[in-house]
C-alpha cells in the first residue's frame, strides 16, 4: 500500500479551468476525506485519481509510479459510486465477483472470497438477488462489497452515503469507520457532509473553487481553521461571524463590536498588534458561549430543543447568532439570558483575505 | 342514471369519435379483405357479383409451388437482411458512441438512406447494378475483372436486393441502438472500467446485456417491416429472374393486377397478416412481461 501524491494537478474542461495546481500528499493507509461545497472540484479530483477523467496537467503518483496516464484497471484501485453503479443485469454474487472473473481467478477462490465478504456485510441471504430487488441500504452494501472483494491497494468513495436516509446513513457511517480500522488501506472519500468528514477522516482536505483551503486532522481543522471558509464549513451548528474592531483598553486587547467587547488573551497580543484599531471578523462557535452571570445579556429569539442540547437563536451586534447550550428543561423563547465567551475560544479573521489572524 | 356512473362514462364518451374512426378505417378494410378471400373475384366484377367459393383460395395456395417458393423467399429475405442489419447497426452504434468532433454530422449522414423514398432507392440501385453502365460493373471492368450479373442471375439478384435493403434500413437499427447506448447508466460502465474490463469486455458483459430489451423490440419491428417490403424489389427486379426475388407482397401485387385473381390475392394477404400478427403479439407479450417484471421488482423494493 503505497502513499499517494498529487503534484501540480490541473483539470480544464475546454476553456474552463476547474482545478489549478493542486498538491496533496496522502500517507500510506490513511483515510483522506475531500470535502467542500458542490462544484469545488472534489469529485473531479477523485475521478482523476480513479482514471475516469483525463488529467490536463500535473501528476498522480501512487508510490513511485506515475499513474496519471494509465487506464483505471492499471491503477490497482476499487471505487464505490454515489449511485452505487451496480450492474442491473447481474445478481449480487455476480456483481461482487465481476472484477475477479475478469482477472480469471479460479472459480472456487472467487466463491470463497465473495462468501467471506458477503458474510461481513450481512449479504449472504441476498447473493441471488438482482440489484432492483434490494433496498437502498442493501445496494449500498453490495457496492461496498464489490470494492472489498477486490483487495485493491486504494479505495475511492464518491459520496457513497448521500443517497441513504438519515438513520441508515448514520449506521453505514459507523460501519465504514469500523471497516477502515479493520483493513488498513489507502482510502479517499469525497463528501459534502462535514459530519461524515469529521467522523471518518484521518485527514480532511477542505476544498473550494478547485483549491485546497486547508488540509489536516479533524481536530486541527476544528481548533485552528486557517481561514474563514474552513471555520464556517467545519463544525455544526456553524460558527457565528461578527464584525468587530481590535481596540486596546487598559493594556488589554479586545474585540469590540456593537454592544459587546471580548477581551483577548495576552498571549495573542504581540501577534495582533499590527491589526490594532482595524476592523476584523470575529468567529465564535455556538458551543463557545457559556451561560453565566456577568456576561452579555442576549435575547432568545428562537429555541431549538434537541434534548440534551438546545440551539438558541439570538442577536449580537446586529447579527443573528446561534448558541449551543446544555439543557434539561427547554429554554423558552422571549427570555433574555446572560452568556460569557472566553477570549481564547474566539477566532479572528482578516476581513479582506479571510485568513485567520 | 346516477352522477357516479355518468362520471365513469365520461372518458369513453370522449374516446368514442376516435374509436369510431379507428373501427371504420382499420376493421372495415380487414373484414372486406377477409370476405374477399372467400370469393372467386375478377377485377371486372363488382364484389356482389363474385362467386362465393369458401376456403378454395386457401387450399389452392397451399398446393401452389410458386406461392410456397415466394413464402420461402420472403422468410429467407427477412432472416438474412434482419441478421445483417442487426450486426451492422449495433456495431456502428457501438463504434460511433463517443464524443469526437463532427460526430453529430456523421450520425445525421448515417440515417439519410432511411429518409429516401423506397421507389427512389430501388431506381438508384437499379442504375448502380446496371450490367454495362452501372458503377459497380464499370469499376470492376476498369480494374480488369469481369462484370457481375447483379440482377440477371438468380443468386446474385437475391444478394443485390439484400444489399439495397441493408443499405436503406441499417440506419434504423443504428439510431435505436445508439439511443439505447446513450441512455445506459454511465456509472455502471465506469464501474466496469474500474473493475478491469477492456473495451470488448465492457461491450459483451455490460453494454449489450443492458441494451437487450431495446434490441429485441428493434429486431421485431424490423422483422415485421421486412415482411412487407415491396417497392425497392419491384423496381429493381420485379421478382425475377424467375421467382428468385419474388417476395410475398410482390406476388400479391402480381396476383391481383396480372393474374386478375382478387380473391386469391386477398387470401395471400391474410396469410401474411397472420404471420405479422404472430410477430406483433410476440412483441406485445414481451413488452407486457417486461412491464410486469419491472412492476413486481418495484413493489418488492418499496416494501423493503
Amino acid at each position: 500500500m503505497p502513499d499517494i501524491r498529487l503534484q501540480n494537478l490541473r483539470k480544464d474542461y475546454g476553456a474552463v479551468n476547474v482545478i489549478e495546481n493542486l498538491n496533496l500528499d496522502m500517507a500510506d493507509g490513511e483515510f483522506t476525506v475531500l470535502v467542500g461545497p458542490s462544484g469545488c472540484g472534489k469529485s473531479t479530483t477523485l475521478r482523476m485519481i480513479a482514471g475516469l477523467e483525463s488529467v490536463t496537467g500535473g501528476q498522480i503518483m501512487i508510490g513511485d509510479r506515475d499513474v496519471s496516464r494509465l487506464e483505471p484497471k492499471e491503477r490497482d484501485l476499487a471505487m464505490v459510486f454515489q449511485d452505487y453503479a451496480l450492474y442491473p443485469h447481474m445478481n449480487v454474487a455476480k456483481n461482487m465477483s465481476f472484477a475477479l472473473r475478469l482477472a480469471r481467478m479460479n472459480k472456487a477462490d472467487i466463491e470463497t472470497r465473495v462468501k467471506e465478504v458477503a458474510a461481513t456485510l450481512d449479504l449472504t441471504a441476498y447473493l441471488d438477488r438482482k440489484p432492483a430487488e434490494l433496498s437502498g441500504g442493501q445496494r449500498q452494501r453490495v457496492a461496498m462489497g464489490r470494492a472489498l472483494v477486490r483487495d485493491a491497494g486504494t479505495f475511492l468513495f464518491d459520496e457513497p452515503l448521500s443517497n441513504l436516509d438519515a438513520k441508515l446513513r448514520g449506521q453505514m457511517r459507523a460501519e465504514l469507520a469500523l471497516m477502515s480500522q479493520r483493513i488498513k488501506k489507502n482510502m479517499i472519500y469525497v463528501t459534502h457532509d462535514q459530519v461524515e468528514a469529521m467522523t471518518l477522516g484521518d485527514k480532511i482536505v477542505v476544498m473550494k473553487f478547485g483549491e485546497i483551503m486547508q488540509a489536516g486532522t479533524p481536530e486541527e481543522l476544528y481548533r485552528n481553521p486557517s481561514n474563514k471558509f474552513v471555520a464556517g464549513f467545519i463544525g455544526s451548528p456553524t460558527m457565528n461571524f461578527l464584525t468587530a474592531e481590535l481596540v486596546e483598553e487598559g493594556g488589554t486587547l479586545s474585540a469590540k463590536g456593537d454592544g459587546f467587547a471580548i477581551p483577548l488573551p495576552d498571549a495573542r497580543k504581540s501577534s495582533l498588534q499590527v491589526h490594532k484599531d482595524r476592523q476584523i471578523h470575529l468567529g465564535i462557535r455556538p458551543s463557545s458561549f457559556a451561560e453565566g452571570p456577568g456576561g452579555l445579556k442576549m435575547p432568545v429569539i428562537l429555541s431549538e430543543y434537541i434534548g440534551a442540547q438546545s440551539v438558541l437563536i439570538s442577536e449580537l451586534g446586529g447579527e443573528r447568532v446561534a448558541i449551543e447550550v446544555n439543557t434539561v428543561v427547554p429554554i423558552r423563547a422571549g427570555e433574555a439570558r446572560e452568556f460569557t465567551v472566553q477570549g481564547d475560544e474566539v477566532h479572528l479573521f482578516d476581513p479582506k483575505t479571510e485568513a485567520a489572524l | 342514471m346516477s352522477i357516479a356512473s355518468t362520471n365513469r362514462m365520461t372518458p369513453y364518451l370522449f374516446l368514442a369519435p376516435a374509436g369510431l374512426v379507428l373501427a371504420f378505417a382499420l376493421f372495415y378494410p380487414i373484414c372486406y379483405m377477409i370476405y374477399a378471400s372467400f370469393l372467386d373475384w375478377n377485377p371486372s366484377q363488382r364484389i356482389g357479383e363474385a362467386e362465393f367459393v369458401g376456403l378454395r383460395n386457401y387450399f389452392k395456395l397451399f398446393g401452389d409451388d410458386a406461392f410456397r417458393e415466394s413464402m420461402g423467399v420472403t422468410l429467407k429475405f427477412a432472416a438474412v437482411v434482419v441478421t445483417i442489419e442487426m450486426f451492422l447497426g449495433v456495431g456502428l452504434a457501438l463504434l460511433l458512441d463517443r464524443n469526437i468532433r463532427g460526430m453529430s454530422v456523421l450520425r445525421t449522414l448515417f440515417i439519410l438512406p432511411m429518409m429516401i423514398a423506397p421507389i427512389v432507392v430501388g431506381l438508384m440501385w437499379r442504375y448502380m447494378y446496371h450490367p454495362t453502365v452501372g458503377i459497380f460493373n464499370k469499376t470492376l471492368k476498369s480494374w480488369g475483372f469481369d462484370g457481375i450479373p447483379w440482377l440477371s442471375d438468380g443468386s446474385w439478384a437475391f444478394a443485390s436486393v439484400v444489399i439495397a435493403d441493408v443499405w436503406q434500413w441499417t440506419p434504423f437499427i443504428f439510431i435505436l441502438s445508439l439511443a439505447a447506448l446513450q441512455s445506459l447508466p454511465a456509472s455502471a460502465i465506469e464501474a466496469s472500467k474500474i473493475d478491469g474490463a477492456s473495451d470488448w469486455q465492457q461491450i459483451i458483459y455490460i453494454k449489450l446485456p443492458l441494451m437487450l430489451p431495446v434490441l429485441i423490440v428493434t429486431l421485431l419491428l424490423r422483422l415485421i417491416d421486412s415482411f412487407k417490403v415491396l417497392e425497392v424489389i419491384l423496381v429493381m427486379t420485379n421478382g425475377g429472374p424467375g421467382l428468385s426475388t419474388e417476395i410475398l407482397s410482390l406476388r400479391i401485387n402480381r396476383t391481383a393486377s396480372e393474374f386478375r385473381e382478387l380473391g386469391e390475392a386477398a387470401a395471400m394477404s391474410n396469410l401474411l397478416l397472420i404471420v405479422l400478427l404472430i410477430l406483433t403479439f410476440t412483441m406485445f407479450i414481451y413488452n407486457k412481461a417486461q412491464d410486469a417484471r419491472a412492476a413486481r421488482l418495484r413493489a418488492v423494493e418499496e416494501e423493503a
